[in-house]
């Protein structure tokens, strides 16, 4: 049995090796790109991992064989023509391929060190994912479906750790995940006689009843009641208890058949499959509204701060695998919650206050100048100072209005502070305005290139352009809107680094991108009857490429620099 | 469900008003309001509120016993989960919404608020400055408790007043 089971978990990790990677050469099929340890695997597994595939394992077998067939995971030869739009050509999932439904590897052959490797999971795949895993310990331990599933959920889905407990003490395992070990008959409705309900009081003849291995036996009406309220009402699937005080065994997906609506069990799955994506720390749900999938990506919580893990979803949503902001590429996640709770924070309104107000001297009542000379007298405590020197005021004799005792001593403390705080003012609105204004521009561009869509497909009509010459747009809107989002946070990075030599090949990699961005956003303005022209098409299609090309040397450097430390 | 929920109710009350449990006595605030419930607890003889008279209010939702009661102290007492002002909340885990049980009968309930009494749970508090006093300096927690019980708890239970004192005059007449 346990020999079995080595056997599957060491195909499965063949498995996963070959799918991880898509640096396989056809006739090789050898890691290039991957650890030692992956390529250990890979090269001890046979030929066609498919041939060991055990009798019986049949989602396994057509796991391994969708996965393993060359044409899905094989990058051709040509893919060294560095064409390096290609790791933002987000067409590429549109073509149909039923072999490769099950997973997508988006990330591209050649690997940038800003690229990191990830799945995304339709909800299909989430349920089979969970099936097979039920499935191999149903087998591995000879129990139901409904109790691995408890159990799995319970180990968090660690099935090495489940079996291995399991094989040490079934009953602790069993008892510690809310299961019976007595083995009951097929669980059902049942009338019995002088039955009284405990929850209801409910005493009538004929009323039917049902009860978990437990033996808690309560009406239909109730048992359903209470399963509903928790599943609709708490939101809660996987640990639902026994309505019995003190019973804390778990009501299975069988029963739970037997007893409520069909809506409800939809809502139930969902919930169980929430469980499992929030279970696993590879695992994340897509952010974007309305999005059902998740995506499985190996970057630990403690490597964020030397990586920033952007993953795109099937739905064209890009976002960071850490935090799941908005994709902020280069700025580490740590940075990027610095940044906007700066943003948001109050602390910038205290910052102009301290750059455009002073204290009076005194009793530090925080005054603003708004017009008149400079002798000043504070409202509050009558204190009579100069507002250039902050000095006494009675200390200026003649030279009223025209102070230029500079050098004394009392107010140079106080201009000191002043300073230091305009400098640091400017220097973040400088940041702030550009994070802001790509921000905006990066709206804005949407918008003109939804206008532009609607008039491009007017012009179709038109013109007779096939819809396939029209999608140089739709590539170079993609273009603008993801660089717009790397520049945008390259000043919030910006913001945060100290100055060195580093910095100056940072600024100028920014400077480079926001130049190629401006003027590909300039393209965009022009009539659309201009935009038709053929020569403008190359134009824009270069820019396009240019701009990809810019953005991701920017993210290349500013990674190994992360990196690097 | 209403209608079936009335029913367990007055099984309940029923039950209780045959068997009282010890240390209690139960009613309900008017014939006509079968979801409010009196209770006088008397203190536990091996406790810090030996002698005192504590009344509380439990409070039956309309979805009971699918939802749980809500169970307060209308007699100011000194304790580490209770709430030490007019509101008197009590913190019991088998009160939370996530851990209550439908099958669980208000006997259960005031059994728990009981002991409560003899063995308060410093871990969970509602009153963390009672319950580090109880932790570290049992003497003194005992005399606090026992100065509240002869203030508060030692006259005829009033429900009312509990009622008045935090503002809603009148909701708890009868």
């Amino acid at each position: 049995m346990i020999r079995k089971f080595f056997q599957f978990n060491w195909k499965r990790k063949a498995a996963e090796a070959t799918i991880s990677s898509s640096t396989i050469l056809p006739n090789k099929r050898i890691l290039a790109s991957a650890g030692p340890e992956s390529s250990v695997v890979a090269a001890a597994a046979p030929p066609t991992p498919v041939t060991t595939a055990s009798n019986g394992m049949d989602s396994e077998d057509d796991f391994m064989s969708a996965v393993s067939s060359e044409d899905d995971i094989l990058p051709d030869d040509d893919s060294d023509n560095d064409d390096m739009s290609d790791a933002e050509d987000f067409d590429f999932d549109d073509e149909p391929d039923p072999d490769l439904g099950m997973h997508k590897d988006i990330s591209d052959s050649k690997k940038a060190p800003f690229d990191i490797s990830f799945k995304v999971y339709q909800p299909s795949d989430i349920q089979r994912q969970q099936d097979e895993l039920i499935n191999e310990v149903n087998m591995i331990l000879d129990i139901s479906k409904e109790e691995a599933a408890i159990l799995l959920r319970h180990f968090r889905w660690n099935k090495e750790r489940l079996i291995e407990d399991y094989m040490d003490s079934p009953s602790r395992v069993l008892e510690a995940a809310g299961l019976s070990q007595t083995t009951a008959g097929p669980l059902k409705r049942e009338v019995i006689p002088g039955f009284v309900c405990d929850i209801c009081c409910n005493e009538e003849e004929g009323l039917q009843s049902f009860s978990i291995k437990c033996g808690h036996r309560y009406c239909v009406n109730c048992y359903s009641y209470y399963l509903s309220q928790k599943i609709a009402e708490e939101g809660e699937a996987a640990r639902i208890q026994c309505p019995a005080d003190g019973c804390s065994l778990i009501i299975d997906a069988r029963s739970l058949e037997i007893l409520v609506a069909p809506e409800l069990k939809k809502r139930y799955h969902a919930l169980l499959n929430q469980t499992y994506v929030e279970d696993k720390e590879t695992l994340k749900w897509c952010p974007a509204p309305d999005c059902q999938n998740a995506i499985e990506c190996p970057v630990k919580k403690k490597d964020l701060d030397k990586v920033v893990p952007t993953v795109a979803c099937l739905c064209s949503h890009r976002f960071c695998f850490g935090c799941r902001e908005d994709d902020h590429q280069p700025a580490p996640c740590e940075l990027v919650k610095r940044w906007l709770k700066k943003c948001k924070d109050d602390s910038e309104t205290a910052n102009w206050i301290s750059a455009n107000t002073k204290e009076c001297p005194k009793c530090n009542s925080t005054i603003e100048k708004n017009g008149g000379c400079n002798h000043m007298t504070c409202r509050k405590c009558k204190h009579e100072f100069c507002w250039m020197c902050m000095g006494l005021w009675s200390e200026h004799g003649t030279s009223w209005y025209n102070c230029n005792r500079f050098e004394e001593k009392s107010g140079l403390e106080a201009r000191d502070a002043q300073a230091k705080s305009r400098v640091s003012l400017e220097r973040y609105l400088h940041y702030y305005n550009r994070y802001a204004n790509h921000s905006q521009s990066a709206r804005l561009d949407k918008d003109i290139y939804h206008k532009t869509e609607k008039k491009m497909v007017q012009l179709q009509k038109e013109s007779g352009m096939s819809w396939i010459e029209v999608q140089y747009l739709n590539s170079a809107s993609q273009a603008l809107q993801t660089c717009r989002q790397t520049l945008m946070w390259t000043y919030a990075f910006a913001f945060y680094l100290s100055r060195n030599n580093l910095t100056e090949i940072f600024e100028e990699n920014q400077k480079d991108l926001e130049m190629a961005v401006e003027g590909l956003s300039e393209m965009f303005e022009k009539p659309v009857t201009e935009l038709a022209d053929a020569k403008l098409k190359v134009v824009i299609m270069d820019k396009t490429s240019y701009c990809n090309k810019r953005r991701i040397i920017l993210l290349n450097d500013t990674a190994d620099n992360l990196a690097n430390g | 469900m209403a209608q079936q929920s009335l029913k367990r109710i007055a099984k309940e009350l029923a039950d209780c008003k045959a068997s009282p449990p010890t240390g209690m006595s139960i009613d309900v605030a008017s014939e006509a309001d079968m979801r409010r419930w009196h209770v006088v607890l008397e203190g536990p003889a091996n406790s810090a509120y030996a002698g005192g008279k504590f009344g509380i209010v439990v409070v039956l939702p309309a979805e009971y016993p699918f939802k749980p009661p809500t169970v307060t102290f209308a007699t100011r007492i000194y304790h580490p989960n209770v709430t030490n002002d007019s509101s008197g909340n009590i913190c019991l885990s088998l009160l939370k919404p996530e851990n209550w049980k439908p099958a669980t009968r208000l006997l259960a309930v005031l059994e728990a608020v009981r002991s409560l009494l003899v063995e308060p749970m410093p871990d969970d508090p509602l009153e963390s400055r009672i319950a580090d006093e109880y932790r570290s300096d049992r003497n003194e927690y005992n005399k606090n408790a026992n100065q509240y019980v002869q203030r508060y708890a030692m006259r005829s239970v009033s429900f009312d007043a509990a009622a008045n004192e935090g503002g809603k005059k009148g909701s708890g007449g009868h």
